[in-house]
């Protein structure tokens, strides 16, 4: 099992690095949208309640993106004959790409909350040290095992693109509600205030259930 | 093979809606606070439970196609859920007007009964776009049987966030331990409503297996002649 996920891990990866593809693409959508919503604000300087919600908002369209492009390859190219020839577990592949796209959440997140403290968050990003990498490394969880169904129920349809914005909004709804709620105090203006525990709670909660969900359900997605 | 006992279910769900809104409307006391308007409760609230109710029941088939692979239990799983999208239009179409009438707004935002409700409506209104964009028959079944089975995992997380997300409460809290403080005429009334609306939930289900398995046998007839 380790090895099987070691394995597509480093194929993706390679295949990443070569075409360059999901993270430059996700990190440019992210600027874009930062660029967008200075604009259609019309603010210079964001803080508190308002600098989450542009952020978890560019931050969940930015992973649709990443989302959309998982299995693509896997189907254009064959991955999936293959890897149903492999004599190894189904859940490895749900893992590995699980777990890529946590990678590529994490790449992304790194580029652009820092382009985000540069262009439009007003406070310091370093007050909202250590709680923002927390609360974004339990969001991107959620985000990483729910954007691996999403994206492998919807690749073998007929409109994939429209199929993962569609079904991936409303399930990533609750970890934007307490990645906002979270964040908030954060990037209070004035000094971060206390991160508050119920909405790691509601993170971790969130993973922990999804992860079991798609645990038992991700073989039958393969399943041919 | 779903038509017996068609007839007398009909006719039950019949009778019992029919009783149900003879009692709201002749025996269950007007509100003090809200008047007349309070009396959509006796709908409203039914059709949310009965829609969140079918939604999970699409997830329990759906769980039950995973491990039989039978055509069946797709069946029963989509009908749930095609159902359950109806009656929520109607529960959101019924919920404003007796928000319109009560807090004076069509839609509140802080009320976290409502958004999540939302929420949950705009999730299973993917489910036919999903399924319907799916073109091999068994791949469509166990796809859309995912789909019921994590959609039906998201409801009550959906709902705990959502509340958790605000702290003031406008919406009344109908199933609580005590049953709402209501007094027992009014509770007697919506009980009866929502077991009216249940087994109006369970003979269009039927109605509408019943139609589709006497199509499917129609069409392998018409392929056995051909």
């Amino acid at each position: 099992m380790t090895r099987a996920v070691a394995a597509l891990l480093r194929k993706d990866l390679q295949l990443e690095l070569r075409t360059r593809e999901s993270v430059p693409a996700m990190v440019l959508f992210s600027v874009s949208t930062f660029v967008l919503f200075r604009f259609a604000l019309d603010r210079e300087r964001l803080e508190g309640d308002l600098a989450a919600g542009v952020l978890w908002v560019t931050l969940l369209f930015a992973s649709v993106l990443g989302i959309n492009r998982l299995f693509v390859t896997e189907r254009e190219q064959g991955g999936f004959d293959a890897f149903l020839l492999a004599p190894v577990d189904r859940t490895a592949m749900f893992v590995a790409k699980a777990l890529l796209l946590f990678g590529f959440l994490s790449a992304v997140e790194l580029v652009a909350v820092s382009v985000y403290s540069v262009l439009l968050l007003g406070p310091s990003p370093f007050q909202a040290f250590p709680g923002l990498p927390l609360v974004l490394a339990l969001a991107n969880a959620g985000v990483a095992v729910v954007g691996t169904l999403v994206g492998a129920l919807a690749v073998q349809t007929r409109a994939r693109d429209l199929i993962v914005p569609l079904l991936a909004l409303p399930l990533l709804l609750p970890i934007v509600i307490a990645g906002a709620e979270a964040t908030a105090p954060l990037l209070a203006e004035g000094g971060a205030e206390a991160l508050p525990g119920r909405w790691l709670a509601i993170l971790g909660l969130y993973d922990v259930v999804f992860g079991l969900i798609a645990y038992a359900v991700f073989d039958f997605l393969l399943e041919d | 093979m779903y038509g017996r006992g068609l007839k007398p279910l009909s006719i039950a769900s019949v009778a019992a809606l029919v009783g149900a809104f003879a009692l709201v409307f002749f025996y269950a006391p007007e509100d003090v606070d809200q008047g007349f308007i309070q009396k959509i409760f006796y709908l409203h609230v039914p059709l949310a439970l009965v829609a969140l109710g079918g939604f999970v029941t699409g997830g329990v088939y759906g769980v039950k196609h995973l491990r039989s692979g039978s055509r069946e239990h797709d069946m029963k799983s989509y009908v749930a859920i095609h159902l359950s999208i109806i009656l929520g239009v109607a529960t959101l179409a019924t919920g404003m007007i007796w928000a319109k009438a009560s807090w004076g707004a069509w839609w509140v935002w802080d009320e976290p009964t409502l958004v999540a409700f939302l929420i949950v409506f705009l999730l299973y209104a993917c489910y036919q776009p999903l399924r319907f964009a799916i073109e091999d028959p068994d791949r469509q079944m166990r796809y859309a049987a995912v789909f019921a089975v994590i959609a039906g995992a998201f409801v009550p997380i959906c709902f705990m966030s959502v509340r958790f997300a605000q702290a003031a409460l406008v919406h009344p809290r109908v199933l609580d331990q005590t049953g709402g403080g209501m007094p027992g005429s009014m509770f007697f009334t919506f009980l009866v409503a929502l077991a009216g609306m249940t087994l109006l939930f369970v003979t269009l289900w039927k109605f509408e297996l019943s139609s589709k398995s006497a199509r499917m046998q129609l069409a392998a007839l018409r392929r056995r002649l051909s």
